[in-house]
């Protein structure tokens, strides 16, 4: 009962989804920072889908965001500029390194996991300082030129396209990723990040369903990486970094884990502050910032969506 | 005739207002990195603007000048400066873009400046290749090939024939490994090792012992400035390669003002080649630093403080050139030949590669008044970037 409940999508989804449009019309000048905000969601609901379902620690996410940025922006500066074929090779690109990485992911539970994920993304950061020919290093890759969307739509400095594009996706992963953790691969995940041994017992074949969702959040996480090169039409090295695999799972946890929605609106919160605080208080915005988290994390359990739920149930 | 006579009105109200959008603030969007690992480099390039707007005024060609400051920590993460600029032009409706700590922050932003044809002014991001991704892009900082390359020709005429390179494993680390290289071999000098270490927290004892059995002259250094900079003099003393007579070289950031007291009596007869020294003598410098020790009693002025005041230098004298005109491209037709004295001694703005070109003096590490200062012993004058030759 309570899983179709669950599948069918709630009036207040639709309404959620409005917000989109109606943000494009009232805040004609922040166009540029909320196409930001739809990466880092996209990015959030990536981590959600491994961490928030299958339950797989990862301390390394930037890992496969990262890879996606630089085969849309190695792609592009070779002359393919079609955002939507970049997007398809940094999908697959991201993918095929989930896949070979999941592997390693399986061995061992959350401590080994962190570990393994880490050095992951920190061995790409080093490959990409190495190979500063290809990547540009830490100065950044640089000649990524976009051709315009479908031909039609170029990429302009209010940011319209670069909104419009990055919330469309968005919303399209989300679909698929909301079809996907409502069907019966889904729910045996929930089973796994709930009983991984017992699992069997039931016929689901756990390793394999982790590597299958742990390529799928790689996917989803290169599309993100993707979306940033094509917007910002640049990569920095700072993809692979650490502190973006921090933020993500800052995010997450912020939001509200296990949601789908809970790392969107975890995005929109976060940089919202973030972009608030930096603007009033250049030089110590980060303590403000640490401050609400710690707030968060201490009276509001299970994020934003936890404490929204609360809240629904308290008036019910 | 009374409709002509409001039209009349209407005309000379409507001049009347657009003669006073003149006199509108020119807005200056400045995109510093203030927090994080390289916090201190912004906030020395925001007080060198800060301090040329308190001792010159803040009204020039008749506009008064306000700053817009952005924070793009950590200064690596294009698309964070990217973003910011953006929002400086489409929301805050700047006429200027200013700032860069890093290069990735300038390369980011340069496809902005064009696109909305606004005046960039890069106030420190040195990689060469800078001022060629926009038309609209003046440097008043320097270049690291327009630092390395005196170092290498400084050495090779003064009796140092053979060198060891040790440079960070990075982009700048291999860039000033380049130019250094083909310099010094240019000028008959040898090269008997090269090391690249690791960027963050190496451990410098195997790359010592080998300086010391190659016997070079000098070893000529390119780190990032920090912790690992006093671990490696630490260990160069501790090992004796100064008692074997090796001399330490390298570009002046190592001996930056801000960190050189944090590195202490290691860093003593030290040589580096640079542009700026808090202890350069000049009129302009001893004005400067007295302006700058009043106005921030806790930091001492650097190469990134004055390329902070250069800028500001830069934009208000074009101000006044222009008679307050923002527009980008009579700004960088009035900016391209600019001239004047700076600080750091004379400087100018190449016409060709809107680049800087300046002195680039030889010091050495002093004491001088009980505080460590880089002392000019030599220079060489007007040095264009050999990056873009």
């Amino acid at each position: 009962m309570t899983r179709r409940d669950a599948s069918r999508w709630h009036p207040a989804e639709y309404a959620f989804w409005a917000l989109p449009i109606v943000a494009y019309f009232v805040f004609p000048d922040h166009l540029a920072l909320l196409a930001q905000i739809a990466i880092a969601a996209l990015f959030a609901v990536s981590l959600d889908l491994i961490l928030g379902y299958a339950g797989i620690v990862s301390l390394g996410h930037a890992a496969f965001f990262g890879i996606g940025a630089y085969a849309a922006g190695l792609l592009a500066q070779a002359g393919w500029g079609d955002p939507v074929l970049g997007l398809a090779c940094a999908t697959l690109a991201a993918a095929v390194t989930g896949f070979a990485t999941s592997f390693l992911v399986l061995r061992g539970a959350d401590l080994t996991r962190l570990m393994v994920t880490l050095g992951v993304a920190s061995m790409l950061y080093v490959l990409a300082n190495k190979l500063t020919d290809i990547t540009g290093g830490l100065d950044g890759l640089q000649g990524v030129e976009m051709k315009p969307i479908f031909g039609q739509f170029a990429f302009d400095l209010y940011g319209k396209t670069a909104y419009v594009y990055c919330t469309i996706i968005l919303f399209v992963m989300f679909w698929i990723a909301r079809r996907v953790v409502h069907s019966p691969f889904g729910l045996s995940l929930q089973g796994i990040r709930q009983n991984a041994v017992r699992m069997p017992a039931l016929g689901t074949p756990v390793n394999a369903r982790l590597v299958a969702v742990y390529t799928l959040g790689a996917a989803y996480a290169g599309i993100a990486g993707a979306l940033l090169t094509q917007t910002t039409q640049f990569v920095s090295i700072d993809v692979f970094s650490f502190s973006r695999s921090a933020e993500v799972l800052l995010i997450l946890v912020l939001g509200g884990i296990g949601s789908l929605y809970g790392g969107i609106l975890g995005a929109v919160v976060f940089m919202t502050v973030h972009e608030y605080l930096s603007g009033i208080d250049p030089l110590y915005w980060q303590f403000w910032l640490g401050l609400l988290l710690i707030v968060v994390v201490l009276f509001a359990r299970g994020g934003i969506m936890g404490t929204l739920r609360l809240a629904s149930k308290v008036r019910a | 005739m009374i409709l002509k006579k409001c039209l009349a009105t209407l005309a000379l109200a409507m001049t009347l207002t657009g003669g006073a959008s003149a006199a509108e603030p020119v807005k200056v969007g400045l995109i510093l990195a203030l927090t994080g690992p390289f916090g201190a480099y912004g906030k020395q390039i925001e007080h060198g603007v800060e301090l040329y707007l308190k001792t010159n005024g803040d009204t020039f060609g008749g506009r008064k000048v306000q700053l817009v400051i952005k924070d793009d920590s950590p200064g690596t993460a294009g698309d964070v400066s990217k973003r910011l600029a953006q929002e400086l032009v489409v929301q805050d409706k700047v006429d200027i873009l200013a700032g860069f700590t890093l290069t990735p922050s300038a390369f980011a932003v340069a496809p902005v400046a064009t696109e909305a044809k606004k005046p960039m002014i890069v106030m420190n991001a040195a990689t060469s290749a800078i001022t060629t991704k926009s038309p609209y892009i003046v440097r008043t900082s320097m270049t690291l090939p327009q630092n390395t390359a005196p170092m290498a020709s400084w050495a090779a005429k003064n009796g140092i024939k053979k060198v060891f390179i040790l440079v960070a494993d990075y982009g700048p680390g291999y860039d000033a490994e380049g130019q250094f290289k083909k310099t010094f071999e240019a000028a008959g000098g040898q090269i008997v090792g090269d090391v690249r270490a690791p960027v963050k927290n190496p451990d410098y004892g195997p790359f010592l012992e080998r300086i010391k059995d190659s016997k070079p002259d000098a070893v000529f250094l390119f780190l990032p400035p920090g912790a690992g900079t006093i671990a490696f003099m630490k260990g160069f003393e501790e090992r004796g390669l100064d008692k074997a007579g090796i001399k330490m070289i390298a570009t002046g950031d190592l001996t930056d003002e801000e960190i050189l007291d944090s590195i202490g009596d290691q860093a003593l007869g030290m040589i580096t080649s640079f542009h700026y020294s808090e202890a350069h003598k000049s009129p302009e410098n001893a004005a400067f630093t007295t302006a700058y020790h009043k106005a921030y009693p806790d930091d001492r002025p650097d190469f990134m403080s004055v390329a902070g005041y250069d800028g500001m230098h830069l934009i208000a004298a074009v101000l006044d050139k222009t008679h307050g005109s923002t527009d980008a491209d009579a700004f960088v037709a009035a900016a391209k030949g600019m001239k004047w004295v700076s600080p750091r001694g004379p400087i100018s703005i190449d016409p060709d590669t809107r680049d800087i070109v300046q002195d680039i003096y030889i010091r050495k590490v002093e004491k001088v008044g009980g505080k460590l200062q880089n002392v000019e012993f030599d220079h060489v004058s007007a040095v264009k970037d050999p990056g873009k030759q």
